[in-house]
């Protein structure tokens, strides 16, 4: 090898190079989420102004007294601003000019300041977006709420129609947009360099602003309901999407920010797994999580810029008036369910892969057994994002677009279901003739694979045309992906939170609680979202306020669940924080007795990882083996290193 | 981790046994419950049996619950047996056996499921074609036609928020209710004057999209069955898509006739001022305007209302 890539020397800033006639400069400003905000506010005034100078009276709609260049262009000062604010390009500026920036001192500990600044510790990163997915998911929760609320009645009377739009577009776009890192963003960022054994992540100024990204993105969507929100719901379909105000543009930008956060966040996951594994953590030996995000991370790659494109486009049709989104001067509304859906199948994937990434990932430690078929259990994850690529047109099935070709993506969409049931097949086969240990993390693990088998199902009556042609569109469909992806993902989330709180936090969370919680969101997740298949199968489309007198009833019955599952998940949330803040009850240093690579570094996690880079002797799953043996060494001699990695050297 | 051959051969004898017993409960399950979908649930499933689509729809809705059952209780059946036998002790602290595949469980697994998954695809394009596009909305010019010489034909016209039906057998009548005889076979050219529609007479099992300037033509034909049907928009469409439904009304065929006749004649004043019976409708040029055909579009074919 030439040049020396291998991550074994470490980080250090280039102390030679002095020499060079570098000039070294103290940070003057460095920023936090507060002057982001100020800089944020005063870009976005800055863009404002702009936009009405050069395009005032450019508008959409005549005489609506708004200019959608102005609210564009506001938006994207905006995030100008916001990132200034945070300094996030103090760095970049200074090296232009020649200059050597010093790093400030790591602390050995994560500090809780630290937190609120542009870090590059993929550590902090983790927490930074443990807990903004956090709080992403509990507003879009407390909307949720919001659409049950209307539904307690066939008509309306808690919200006017065009409020209740809004709410249903609001939810299920934060949940859409968010959720996605909600894996990828905690678990990756902080498990990632841990379990693969690498000091960093890849690229840590991609990490931090894929996670700065998230929070603008976050702010511009939920300031859509103070500006007459989105009626488009969050498949924004043109032309209803060119129809809308200011709040159309405010999804616009924040799903474009999101987009640029997943982007940069896969490729920082994909060059870190493929570049920074320690020696000796082979393709077959790593650890399940990482396959899952690998795959999410290139599915995500090659689908995301679509949808950047698709936003793209109905930003100039609403901003300067260009006509690609619908029918009228050569443009097609179908355009743009072409590029939504091209991203959108692949979306819901990456929203499942994570999830049973992770669920895979904990089972074995649970059920203290090795993972069963492993390489199956990797083959399916990528069957699953490789196919996600080809099915994207079962969406517009009743369309009557390319209806001849229905039968083909029919097939598609049922091909999944074999790379998907392998995760079945592996998770049955490992918890065969284990010793099971319910505790709480399990508990939620085991909910996963009962909550993903009735979406799993109910996507077969969806793939299949005759039978879609009576669900589609209907409630059918919503519970459907409520299952797979809420039953799914965010019981994954829940046992991976209450799971890695000890080697985050070093504090344990409260088991009684948990196991209160935990039955609390499971009964009422079911009695929720079951009768909702029910409502679906008797008629009532998605996204009304109005529906059919005979089934207020089930409405009833489903409303009062979701209250109560947004109990549960409060006692679970108030479970965390309190732990955190209030009894911080330490915890051993591997309660659970895993093997995994990132339990042995103890808690707080050194501020480098790892002393040394680890050399990496066998799987993590040796559960069950008489004379396993440490998963690494970390603290290699240096032939060993040279052994392990390779002859090439 | 190295066991004698006895154990191996004990441990083989002992996942034969519980394999068995997995298999005997499933299987008394899946039958008991295979029974009840097929015989008594299954008459009363949606969306009933008003015409021949919904018909198709149901009995496909009957099959694919009938195939869904043993896959539930696979995993039902198994989960539960495991969670009850190989749960750890109090106190237990030991792991389990050492399992990392099993070549022949794993190649059942592959062969069943892609045989169960081919299969489920072939049944579900057969359904489709044998039922000529099973109501959904098949485009401008479907391949699969039911074989009636001359259906009734209706024009669904969608816009926010409301449908209107369009007569070109009638004089070109509009009427703002959908009447329709019975055992007829019924011709649904959907589009939409604004942004995209769907129309779900459910009862009918009609679904198709309603898409601005493009034709969505669907087929159904009703039975003996009289009675009211529902009829919903079922794509979002804007702040009042909740309240864009109405209903129609299967009829005896003299019914229809004398309601049709009756509706043209009243309509007659007004239908010679419409334009002749156009497949498409183009929108407002911006899309945005919501208004009728505004003589000022650049693109507009068809006259102002």
């Amino acid at each position: 090898m030439a040049v020396e890539m291998t991550p074994v020397s470490g980080v250090k800033s280039p102390s030679g190079s002095r020499a060079d006639g570098l000039k070294f400069v103290k940070p003057w400003f460095t920023g936090n989420f507060f002057t982001a905000l100020i800089g944020g506010a005063i870009g976005y005034a800055f863009g404002h102004w702009l936009g009405n100078a050069i395009a005032s009276g450019y508008t959409v709609t005549i005489n609506s007294g708004y200019n959608d260049v102005a609210t564009y262009l506001s938006l994207l000062f905006g995030i100008v601003g916001w990132f200034v604010g945070l300094g996030a390009l103090n760095y970049p500026i200074q090296k232009l000019l020649g200059l050597e920036p010093l790093e400030p001192a790591k602390s050995e500990k994560r500090t809780f300041w630290e937190h609120w600044t542009y870090s590059t510790d993929h550590k902090v990163v983790g927490v930074q977006y443990l807990f903004g997915m956090l709080l992403y998911f509990l507003v879009a929760g407390l909307l949720a709420l919001g659409i049950r609320t209307e539904l307690l009645s066939p008509t309306y009377h808690i919200w006017a129609p065009e409020t209740y739009i809004e709410i249903v577009g609001e939810h299920g776009t934060m949940m859409m947009m968010m959720m996605t890192s909600v894996v990828m963003g905690p678990f990756g960022n902080f498990l990632i360099p841990l379990m693969i054994g690498s000091k960093k992540m890849a690229f840590p100024r991609l990490e931090a602003v894929s996670f700065w990204f998230t929070v603008p993105s976050f702010l511009i969507l939920l300031s859509a309901l103070w500006q007459g929100g989105f009626q488009s719901g969050w498949t924004g379909y043109a032309p209803l999407s060119i129809q809308g105000g200011p709040g159309q543009s405010d999804y616009d930008v924040a799903f474009m920010l999101m987009a640029f956060s997943m982007i940069l966040a896969s490729i920082n996951m994909t060059a870190t797994i493929i570049n920074y594994r320690a020696p000796g953590m082979r393709w077959s030996r790593m650890p399940i999580l990482a396959w899952g995000l690998i795959t999410t991370a290139f599915t995500m790659l090659l689908s995301v810029p679509v949808l950047i494109d698709g936003l793209y486009v109905m930003g100039l049709d609403r901003a300067v008036r260009t006509a690609m989104l619908y029918a009228g001067h050569g443009g097609s509304s179908f355009l743009w369910e072409n590029l939504f859906w091209f991203f959108g199948h692949p979306e819901v994937y990456l929203l499942a892969l994570p999830g049973f990434a992770l669920t895979t990932e904990l089972l074995p430690v649970f059920a203290r057994k090795p993972i069963f078929a492993y390489k199956t259990s990797a083959a399916g994850m990528i069957g699953v994002a490789t196919l996600s690529f080809f099915v994207w047109q079962h969406h517009l099935f009743m369309s009557g677009m390319n209806p001849d070709m229905r039968p083909l993506f029919m097939l598609t969409t049922e091909l999944i279901s074999i790379p998907t049931g392998f995760l079945y097949l592996v998770a049955m086969g490992t918890l065969w003739k284990g010793k099971i240990r319910l505790e709480v993390p399990m508990l939620f693990l085991l909910a996963v694979f009962w909550n993903f088998l009735w979406g799993g199902v109910t996507g077969v009556y969806n793939s299949d045309v005759p039978v879609d042609a009576l669900v589609h569109g209907s409630f059918f469909v919503m519970a459907h992906f409520h299952f797979t992806i809420m039953g799914q993902l965010m019981f994954a989330v829940f046992a991976g939170v209450y799971y890695y709180v000890p080697l985050l936090f070093g504090v344990k969370m409260n088991d009684k609680l948990g196991k209160i919680s935990f039955w609390i969101i499971f009964i009422s997740f079911n009695s929720t979202f079951l009768p909702l298949f029910m409502i679906g199968l008797l008629g009532q489309p998605r996204r009304v306020f109005e529906y059919a007198v005979r089934l207020q009833h089930l409405n009833q019955w489903v409303t009062v669940s979701a209250y109560v599952l947004g109990f549960g998940i409060l006692l679970y949330v108030i479970n965390l924080v309190w732990s955190l803040a209030v009894t911080r009850t330490p915890s051993e240093p591997n309660p659970w007795e895993s093997q995994g690579l990132e339990w042995q570094v103890g808690y707080p996690v050194p501020k480098d990882n790892f002393e040394k880079i680890p050399v990496v002797l066998r799987s993590p799953y040796y559960y069950g083996y008489e004379n396993p043996g440490p998963i690494a060494d970390l603290d290699p001699s240096a032939e060993r290193v040279a052994v392990v990695s390779g002859g090439d050297e | 981790m190295a066991i004698s051959q006895q154990e191996l051969a004990e441990r083989k004898a002992d996942n034969r046994r519980r394999g068995w017993q997995i298999f005997a409960i499933w299987l008394v399950l899946t039958v008991i419950t295979d029974y009840l979908v097929w015989f008594v649930w299954g008459p009363h499933m949606p969306p009933g049996t008003m015409t021949t689509t919904a018909a198709a729809q149901q009995f496909d809705f009957k099959f694919l619950t009938a195939m869904v059952v043993p896959v539930l209780f696979m995993v039902w059946v198994y989960g539960g047996y495991v969670l009850v036998n190989f749960r750890a002790k109090p106190g237990d602290r030991g792991d389990g056996i050492v399992l990392t595949g099993n070549r022949k469980i794993q190649g059942i697994w592959y062969v069943a499921s892609t045989v169960m998954v081919l299969f489920l695809a072939g049944f579900g394009t057969f359904e489709l074609i044998a039922n000529n596009g099973i109501g959904t909305g098949g485009g401008p010019s479907p391949i699969w036609t039911p074989s009636a010489k001359s259906p009734l034909v209706i024009q669904v016209i969608a816009q926010q928020w409301r449908f209107t039906y369009r007569w070109p057998q009638f004089g070109g009548m509009e009427t703002t209710s959908l009447d329709l005889p019975t055992n007829t076979t019924v011709k649904f050219d959907v589009t939409s004057l604004d942004v995209i529609h769907d129309f779900w007479a459910y009862q009918l099992g009609v679904k198709a999209d309603a898409n601005p300037g493009v034709n969505n033509v669907a087929y159904t034909t009703t039975t003996s069955q009289v009675g009211r049907f529902t009829v919903r928009c079922d794509e979002l469409c804007g702040i009042w898509h909740g309240a864009m439904y109405n209903y129609g009304h299967v009829v005896t065929r003299s019914a229809f006739y004398n309601w049709a006749h009756q509706m043209q004649v009243q309509n007659a004043g007004v239908t010679k001022l419409l334009p002749p019976f156009s497949l498409t409708y183009t929108p407002s040029y911006s899309g945005a305007g919501g208004g009728y055909y505004p003589s000022y579009d650049p693109n507009g074919s068809t006259q102002t209302y």
